[in-house]
């Protein structure tokens, strides 16, 4: 139990997906102009990829893991260069579904994530869950646990950023430097401050 | 004539007026996650350049019989396909390169470099510009992986594509690395830098204010 604890506070903070993997930056610097718009995106990462690692986890090592076809009588059969692609698919599958479900039972949540959802099916922190998994070979568990604690990670960190970047829309800034430039020079500046988790980890 | 000369800005417009990295906010994420070293960046340049060229010509051939529905998820399985073939290729022949580029070859896929491409400009295009094109933006994104890298492995380690440039101090030479250049801040501190330059350097890049201060109400000097 303490171990799944363990991985949901590394993923969340110490393997901080924007912050220290730079992964999903496009939609990380896009989207956090304004901190509802953040908190939209933050919220609609971390199901996805809650839903989605687990899910391609099931794919992985039912499907395409050398062996998995074994039942079959085809032990030395290896699909996992597919798993790129039939990743995608069931990202992009998914995606929709709980696209569709939430508007059909939860209809305020659908408004509320407006148009990230479909948009995430692009998103590279999303794709990097699931090959992260893979190359880690997490179990179907830790893999949940994996998917809901990077996406909470990039929940804080879009969140906060949006936060930062409201407060500077007054600020007075050379005009080269203004909306990407300083977007940058801010995620460094928290970036070093996801640094210092790394520490706390190395030290337990 | 006019036509080569169109084609010649297409090649040249994304190298530093419309770079793909620095003004469209395109393809960061593996922009700054493989510049550590400069042996990495130019692989990784070298594979987006050529999944790019080559899905934007593929696109474009069969532009005219995708339906318009599905055409995204038609362009994200012929990227994927070419992304495989690259990722196995880098696995048979660069081990080693291709261990240190863990899953971020796999993220071409979903690099919104090369989906941006296709779907701005190959599917309205016939191949041959499209390709032009999609090469011109791979060049320009190489020029600034390329740039970081090199800053980043000089500063960091004194050495460019492993070899030592500048002498380190622990082996009797001058120079002290800078190891926060080999950490995940700095790529950021570099790029936002770097767009600060492009940008001063040309100006009509710059972005507007979001906030005009309202008018001072003291005198005007």
């Amino acid at each position: 139990m303490t171990g799944l604890w363990e991985l949901f506070l590394t993923a969340a903070f110490v393997d901080n997906m924007p912050l220290t993997l730079f992964l999903g930056l496009c939609t990380f610097l896009a989207l956090s102009r304004r901190p509802e718009a953040a908190l939209g995106l933050g919220v609609a990462m971390t199901g996805v990829l809650g839903v989605t690692v687990p899910l391609n986890h099931l794919v992985y090592s039912y499907l395409l893991a050398p062996g998995a076809w074994a039942w079959a009588g085809l032990p030395e059969i290896d699909l996992s260069y597919l798993s790129l692609i039939a990743f995608i698919g069931v990202i992009a599958a998914s995606v929709q579904l709980l696209e569709m479900l939430l508007d059909r039972f939860v209809p305020s949540i659908h408004a509320a994530f407006g148009v990230f959802l479909p948009l995430l099916t692009v998103q590279c922190a999303i794709l990097a869950g699931s090959l992260f998994m893979v190359e880690r070979s997490y179990t179907l568990a830790q893999s949940a646990v994996f998917g809901l604690g990077s996406g909470l990670g990039f929940a804080v960190a879009v969140a906060m950023l949006g936060a930062i970047r409201t407060r500077l829309a007054y600020a007075d800034l050379p005009p080269g430097l203004r909306g990407l430039g300083i977007a940058f020079v801010l995620t460094g500046l928290m970036s070093l401050g996801f640094a210092a988790f790394s520490q706390m980890a190395a030290a337990q | 004539m006019t036509a080569a000369r169109a084609t010649w800005s297409t090649l040249t417009d994304p190298l530093v007026r419309q770079n793909p990295v620095t003004l469209q906010i395109l393809g960061i994420c593996s922009a700054l996650a493989v510049t550590t070293t400069l042996a990495t960046a130019v692989t990784m340049s070298v594979a987006l350049t050529i999944v790019l060229t080559l899905s934007a010509g593929l696109v474009s051939a069969i532009r005219r019989h995708i339906p318009g529905t599905i055409r995204l998820i038609v362009q994200i399985v012929i990227v994927a396909s070419l992304v495989i073939v690259i990722d196995q290729v880098l696995q048979a022949y660069f081990a080693e390169i291709s261990r240190a580029l863990s899953v971020y070859v796999g993220l071409i896929t979903t690099n919104c470099l090369v989906l941006g491409r296709t779907e701005a400009f190959a599917r309205h295009n016939p191949p041959f510009p499209a390709m032009i094109d999609a090469f011109g933006n791979g060049l320009g994104y190489s020029l600034v992986l390329v740039t970081i890298g090199g800053l980043r492995e000089l500063f960091g380690k004194g050495e460019l594509f492993g070899r030592t440039i500048l002498p380190l101090a622990d082996a009797g030479g001058w120079f002290t690395p800078l190891s926060l250049m080999l950490l995940a801040p700095s790529a950021f501190f570099l790029l936002g830098l770097l767009v600060w330059a492009v940008r001063t350097i040309l100006p009509e890049q710059s972005e507007a204010r979001e906030h005009t201060p309202p008018p001072s109400t003291e005198p005007a000097e």
